[in-house]
């Protein structure tokens, strides 16, 4: 019998025949916090006397969700891993360095790698070929002390998707109407592995937002096969020789197949307070928006940013909208300088914050007032998520966002493509 | 372990920025203080007025969301004896138990706010003392079973100096 990407990966790293089901003990080829959750995973190493790295080179603290700090008492919490990194030897992230998930794919994860990290988006690093999942504070701490983590084998979900987009429809779309259709609890300790021809075409940036989004379906993780275009991505941030090639069996056995044509979808949002409270872009048009954010993890790459901007180029923000626009990492941010992208956006209106996770969890940068409504880019739109319970959130590509933008209500952006 | 207490009601898909919203970011490295706005987002009137002992019971997917392990602490820390829901979300039902705080899943439509509890954790047992009726659970996972009887993960690590799962 076959296997899946997920227990060909788990079997390697653990040694056993992993089967779905199967508890297992792998070893954790990288681990990752972040400074809303390694404060209290260092807290822990001290507590029990383990404060260490079993691979300080493959152990990244990241900087990146009130960065820079907005308080006192989150500079302390920057201080205590910038301690935990220099007594250990782990590599530090800094302020302005980028967003997690996009730093772990530039520079740290590998095709064939588990990685486990305090941050409920480290499935993002699954479309390279990687085992990536989130998990707590104590379990990533142990993690790191160890260097290895234990792990229930996922059941798998085949996500087969097939034909091509229609103009102004995108992976973005793609991955929102499949929450939509599977539920967020639908693949709960599920493993989603995304496949077909349509994701063999797709780009790696394509591939990053579908794997970002897998826990948005309550699933462990969501995994690419690693191919050409992998290895392409992975040369082209000069890690060419991290690349190996890694897909499923022929005869794996999956739990559910779900398929997809991309040539049927529409342009798809999230409505508040749910992701998987999905609607086709025809349903929202016309809403009124007072801010619209474009950047983050999900969709905070260069060619996220080059959508926008070729939507707002020679145009204006409505005035009654504010548009933020964040880079996902220090690289993409100099690729968009070079390319004259942030100068587009930013005379289109955009306020143009410093890579980093803020605004979308709602820490600084970018809080909504009361009864007011965003439409991002980001993954989540949770009642309180970006820094008010008061606030509404949709969820959108950044091409819907760069429409709206303009009309200060959400837009079809095929009207303008 | 035996918990009395009464019933706080809430529905589905409570995410932990309903436990522990961002905007409250900067009181994670202070769980005590983070644990009297605990819920507030959910019911803002939860944090000041539920008792030890007390259980929070959800709907469908409780839970979802960040990893962030603040959300079951601050729960705990609250005094809750358990926190009952039809499902959990992954990461939260992980954090859970390994900081000790008792999650079990059974079929919550049977339970109204305000409603007396009794809650045997190790037998898996919930009493609706005041409907007078007994509601099924669902077993926890063996490897769940064994980090709970160790005292949470960090002891089981200790314990076994490693994972023996």
């Amino acid at each position: 019998m076959g296997k899946t990407l997920a227990e060909k990966i788990l079997s390697d790293r653990s040694g056993a025949d992993a089967r779905a089901g199967d508890i297992v003990v792998a070893e954790v080829d990288a681990a990752l916090v972040q400074d809303g959750t390694g404060p209290l995973a260092v807290e822990e190493l001290r507590r029990i006397g383990m404060e260490r790295a079993a691979k300080p080179e493959r152990t990244i603290l990241f900087i990146d969700h009130a960065a820079p700090s907005p308080r006192k008492e989150l500079s302390n919490a920057h201080k205590t891993l910038r301690e935990f990194a220099a007594k250990t030897g782990a590599i530090l992230s800094e302020v302005n360095e980028g967003v997690c998930h996009q730093r772990m794919v530039e520079s740290y994860a590998r095709p064939g790698d588990v990685i486990i990290g305090a941050d409920s988006h480290t499935c993002t690093s699954g479309a390279v070929g990687a085992f990536a999942t989130g998990m707590g504070s104590t379990d990533v701490a142990l993690g790191i002390a160890s260097g290895k983590t234990w792990l229930k084998v996922p059941e798998t979900f085949l996500i087969k998707a097939t034909g091509k987009f229609q103009k102004g429809v995108y992976s973005k779309d793609l991955i929102l109407h499949l929450i939509g259709l599977i539920g967020a609890d639908g693949a709960t300790y599920k493993a989603l592995e995304f496949a077909g021809d349509a994701v063999e075409a797709m780009s790696m940036s394509e591939r990053f937002t579908l794997s970002n989004m897998a826990v948005e379906a309550g699933a462990k993780t969501g995994i690419c096969a690693s191919d050409a275009t992998t290895r392409a991505y992975l040369e082209s941030v000069g890690r060419g020789s991290d690349w190996k090639p890694l897909e499923a069996d022929a005869d794996a056995v999956y739990e559910r197949v779900v398929e997809a044509d991309l040539s049927k979808l529409e342009p798809t949002v999230s409505k508040p307070h749910t992701v998987d409270n999905t609607a086709t872009i025809s349903e929202v048009v016309g809403t009124k928006v007072d801010q619209v954010f474009i950047g983050t993890c999900t969709n905070g790459r260069l060619d996220d940013l080059r959508v926008a901007a070729s939507i707002l180029k020679g145009k204006k923000r409505a005035s009654g909208t504010r548009l933020l626009v964040c880079p996902a990492s220090k690289g993409v941010y100099l690729d968009a300088l070079a390319e004259g992208i942030i100068a587009t956006l930013v005379e289109a209106g955009a306020a143009v914050v410093n890579p980093g996770c803020g605004a979308c969890v709602g820490v600084h940068a970018g809080i909504l007032g009361d009864g007011e409504v965003c439409l991002a880019t980001q993954n989540r739109n949770f009642k309180g998520r970006m820094g008010n319970p008061e606030g509404f959130i949709y969820l959108s590509s950044p091409a819907i966002a760069a429409a709206s933008a303009i009309e200060g209500v959400i837009a079809d952006p095929r009207d303008y493509l | 372990m035996l918990f009395k207490g009464k019933a706080w009601k809430f529905g589905d898909d409570i995410s932990t920025d309903h436990i522990a919203p961002g905007r409250l970011f900067h009181l994670r490295t202070n769980l005590p203080e983070l644990a009297k706005h605990v819920l507030e987002d959910a019911d803002p009137e939860f944090a000041s007025k539920v008792q030890p002992g007390d259980f929070v019971v959800g709907g469908r997917n409780f839970g979802l969301g960040s990893s962030r392990e603040h959300a079951p602490r601050i729960i705990k820390l609250a005094g809750v004896g358990a926190v009952l829901a039809k499902s959990f979300a992954r990461i939260f039902y992980r954090n859970a138990i390994n900081i000790g705080l008792p999650v079990l899943t059974c079929d919550t439509d049977q339970i109204d706010a305000g409603d007396e509890l009794e809650v045997d954790i190790s037998r898996g047992e919930v009493k609706n003392l005041t409907k007078g009726i007994s509601i099924k659970t669902t077993a926890l996972p063996d490897v769940m079973i064994k980090i709970l009887n160790d005292g949470g993960i960090v002891e089981h690590f200790k314990k076994h100096k490693g994972f023996a799962l």
